[in-house]
């Protein structure tokens, strides 16, 4: 909790509204975007709001130092009435993470709305994009189970057009995002049965208070329907194997903007929920939260970091290369979660920030040499580390990271990973993350080898370096992924307490 | 409640009727590949369920299934079908059996819990015993209107229904990023006026068009401030108004409409719901209440002025909760403004490429 002490010195009476405001700023500024007279506008908007919001997340992160939890009741009505934001020091990593990648992500958008969507959609665009942002936001600060359905549609509704909007430069993207639209609305029907289920067998929406019925219930079916639709509708929103088919194609033709955004943050928010489920409301000691943790997430985990790593090393496509690594490395993140204990949570944890952060670097990399340049497939790759060195510098470094190498983020969190795996006497797990590291090893070196070491063919567009609005947002990512992998203690202590918050003292 | 004829229950008769009525229309609308006809059964679906909705005494929820559901909707998925093909591909058999498996295991595992739900109307219900209950019993306490399920929505879960303004205002944004506001339709001067020359044919329509949208309009503002005492409310409202500009557009065609109720007007007013509400709420935190906390929405000097003849004389133990009153007002009203103008963005959005669209039979090129 050491490293939240330095923001104690907020002013007090935004403090004490920052849960609300955290949402409220992003909207109120999509709102304006739309109403902005041009491009340039809605950008210093965007940029502006989500700035706003990283306060607003780090004020609260000095209240949650302070307070350990911090309740703020909607309307004044204290739960089960009213709805209520209830945010932890869990809660409070994914609104620092959610907020600072939006952040970068907007000060990207400057360049790359430009060259990536019809010039009289830009203002809709940030509108959108800030009204994904305060999805997200609500999603990880809510303490109420319906509350966060409302918001998993606002972030998803932005995302389903903003995905779409990148048929100008790939026409695929409409199919993607329809795709991603079917899927994604399956996943929160599913979510909001699994809800209606928990409310017809409590009476109530808070999750703390479910989480307090369900225990008196016992095996109740409408518990474990409940359960079990929760968990395959935000299944689907996290892309956890095998119901990741949306992604690939989502990640790959979205905007680059998108790209960003959506890989740091959309599938970790939703995972998020999940795990608040899975720990929080249904308690991690009954029979079938037990079961499904040790029987069904683990191995579907495992399976995720290995079949889709093979897929990521078979792929040609640049973007679609980084999109089913992704799915990959949420296998990791569930393989950490399943083993149910406070190390292999906050190794888990560790692992999210770390991917989100390399993940966000990596597409950031690949928008920023594609803003003036059409390749999409490795072969149009090749050469582009000499055309433009300080951007694919920057793709080099984030590549590294998910490899794993020493001295970046990705190295440590595995490490913990594999700690914590041998700590529970789960052997195949570390073997499962070896095998995956391999095959990360394997795709992610044949992008830097078409990168570094192979020439452009004759005649072929060349890749041309990233302006320097890009250049700046990009090493600043870069810079934390190498940050983070010599001294962890930052991101480290947010995991453990977050892992801290979500276990409540278990072991 | 038993009904005349002993043993007979004429609720359960009629619940039985609908819902087989659900069943058969659902199964003719899997069965069908003719999208005209998906789209017409769909809004009869809506329709039956405002119908058992009624039934079942969820007025409030019946109103919007009625309006949106079997309203706005199937108008929408009409300009849809006009902009697409018309028919459904085919699709092989084998490809069917996995989603078959899926949707039947889904089924049964919602037959399975439905088993351990408790009786429609159950008292003891945790559902209805517990915070349903309590809202019944606080509502005259903390904000003095008649509506419970107004006070819910507006107040007590204020902040959810933010949040669900957000999502429609969010599909305002997605259809005008995907399909445009409709200008190219507003731009192109082929497209003449009905109206006037000898061939037309659509006199009655236009008369009784042009007798109705004033009422239809109306009857929206009744819907909007007659939602703190009966079923209705600002998205009810909003529907209904969208749908006066809607037909206004159907019977005088897009452009007269669009030249009364401009698209980039219809866009704005959209994100002024929206920062109504959010507004309102930031005014509360302003005045020292938290987000949303209408009891705060006045600053208390300015309270103690509102005179009292505005809702009639107070009863002294119960005195007006004029910020929850004027809260509730307020923000129904930026649902009104999001609603509607999303509704009308969105007809907009596909009337204006309808335009473009092929004449059906006319043969399609670079159909992907």
């Amino acid at each position: 909790m050491i490293t939240f002490e330095a923001f104690y010195a907020a002013p007090p009476a935004l403090t004490a509204h920052a849960p609300a405001l955290l949402v409220v700023g992003p909207l109120i500024g999509a709102c304006v975007a739309a109403l902005s007279p041009n491009s340039r506008w809605a950008w210093m908007i965007s940029v502006g709001s989500t700035i706003f919001a990283v306060w607003m997340a780090l004020c609260l992160a000095g209240e949650v130092a302070r307070q350990g939890v911090v309740n703020y009741y909607m309307g004044g009505f204290a739960p089960p009435l009213g709805i209520a934001f209830r945010i932890d020091a869990l809660g409070v990593m994914m609104a620092l993470l959610v907020s600072s990648v939006s952040a970068a992500a907007a000060l990207y958008s400057g360049h790359a709305l430009d060259a990536e969507v019809r010039s009289s959609k830009h203002t809709l665009f940030q509108a959108g994009f800030l009204l994904c942002v305060a999805g997200l936001l609500g999603l990880v600060s809510t303490g109420d189970a319906f509350n966060a359905f409302v918001f998993l549609e606002v972030s998803s509704i932005g995302t389903y057009a903003l995905i779409a909007a990148g048929e100008r430069r790939d026409r695929r993207a409409l199919p993607a995002a329809f795709n991603y639209l079917i899927m994604g609305t399956i996943g929160a029907t599913f979510y909001v049965i699994g809800v209606g289920f928990l409310y017809a067998a409590t009476g109530t929406l808070n999750m703390a208070d479910i989480a307090a019925r369900v225990v008196t219930l016992g095996d109740s079916r409408m518990v474990q329907a409940g359960f079990a639709f929760i968990v395959v509708g935000l299944g689907l929103k996290a892309a956890m194997f095998p119901l990741h088919g949306w992604l690939p194609g989502a990640y790959a033709h979205a905007p680059s903007l998108m790209n960003i955004f959506l890989s740091a943050t959309a599938t970790k928010a939703a995972l998020y929920l999940m795990v608040r489920f899975l720990f929080g409301v249904f308690e991690p000691g009954s029979d079938f939260a037990y079961h499904f943790m040790a029987w069904v997430l683990g191995p579907l985990a495992g399976a995720a970091a290995v079949i889709c790593s093979i897929q990521a090393a078979f792929e040609k496509e640049f973007r679609r290369v980084l999109a089913f690594s992704s799915v990959a490395q949420v296998g990791y993140i569930l393989l950490g979660l399943s083993i149910g204990t406070t190390a292999a949570a906050s190794a888990g944890f560790l692992h999210l920030l770390a991917h989100a952060l390399m993940k966000a670097t990596l597409f950031m990399a690949v928008g920023g040499v594609a803003l003036h340049f059409r390749g999409r497939t490795l072969d149009d790759f090749a050469g582009a580390g000499r055309d433009a060195p300080w951007t694919m510098a920057a793709f080099a470094t984030g590549a590294a990271s998910l490899i794993g190498i020493p001295l970046t983020a990705g190295f440590l969190s595995k490490w913990r990973l594999i700690e914590a795996s041998l700590a529970a006497g789960q052997i195949w797990m570390v073997v499962v993350i070896a095998i995956s590291s391999l095959l990360a090893l394997a795709y992610a070196g044949r992008m830097l080898e078409a990168i570094f070491f192979r020439t452009a063919a004759p005649g072929a567009e060349r890749a041309k370096e990233a302006p320097l609005g890009v250049l700046v947002p990009l090493w600043i990512l870069a810079g934390f992924c190498v940050w983070f992998g010599i001294d962890a203690s930052l991101p480290e202590s947010i995991a453990i307490a977050g892992a801290q918050a979500l276990m409540g003292g278990r072991p | 409640m038993t009904g005349y004829i002993p043993g007979f229950d004429a609720n359960l008769a009629l619940d039985a009727i609908l819902l087989v009525m659900l069943v058969v229309i659902v199964a003719a609308i899997a069965a069908t590949h003719r999208m005209l006809s998906a789209v017409i059964l769909m809004g009869l679906y809506s329709l039956v369920s405002a119908v058992w909705l009624v039934v079942m005494d969820a007025a409030d929820v019946a109103f919007t299934e009625a309006v949106v559901g079997a309203g706005v909707s199937t108008i929408v998925l009409l300009g849809a079908i006009l902009l697409t093909r018309g028919a459904a591909a085919k699709v092989s058999g084998r490809r069917r059996f996995l989603p078959a498996v899926l949707a039947l295991g889904v089924g049964a595992i919602l037959i399975y819990a439905t088993l351990d739900l408790p009786d429609f109307g159950d008292p003891a219900s945790p559902a209805n015993a517990y915070v349903g209950r309590a809202y019944l019993e606080a509502t005259g306490n903390d904000m003095g209107i008649p509506n419970v399920v107004t006070a819910v929505l507006s107040s007590y879960r204020g902040f959810d229904t933010l949040g669900e303004t957000v999502v429609i205002f969010a599909a305002a944004i997605g259809v005008a990023i995907m399909l445009g506001f409709g200008e190219r339709a507003m731009a192109d001067r082929t497209i003449e006026p009905l109206a006037g020359g000898p061939a037309d044919h659509h006199v009655v329509l236009r008369v009784a068009a042009k007798l109705l949208i004033p009422i239809i309009a109306l009857y929206a503002f009744y819907v909007q401030f007659h939602g703190d005492l009966g079923p209705g409310g600002g998205f009810q409202a909003g529907v209904i108004l969208a749908v006066a500009v809607i037909l206004h557009a159907l019977v005088f065609g897009l452009k007269d409409t669009m030249a009364a109720v401009k698209p980039k007007f219809a866009r704005g007013v959209a994100a002024l719901g929206v920062l109504l509400y959010a507004g309102i709420g930031v005014t509360c935190i302003v005045n020292g209440g938290g987000f949303l906390d209408y009891d705060h929405l006045f600053p208390r000097h300015i309270e103690a002025q509102i005179p009292d003849w505005i809702l009639g004389p107070a009863d002294p133990a119960h005195p007006h909760h004029w910020g929850q009153h004027f809260g509730i007002m307020a923000i129904e009203l930026g649902v009104l403004f999001t609603v509607a103008a999303t509704m009308v963005t969105i007809f907009y959005g596909f009337a204006g490429r309808s335009m473009e669209a092929p004449q059906p039979g006319a043969p399609r090129s670079g159909a992907a």
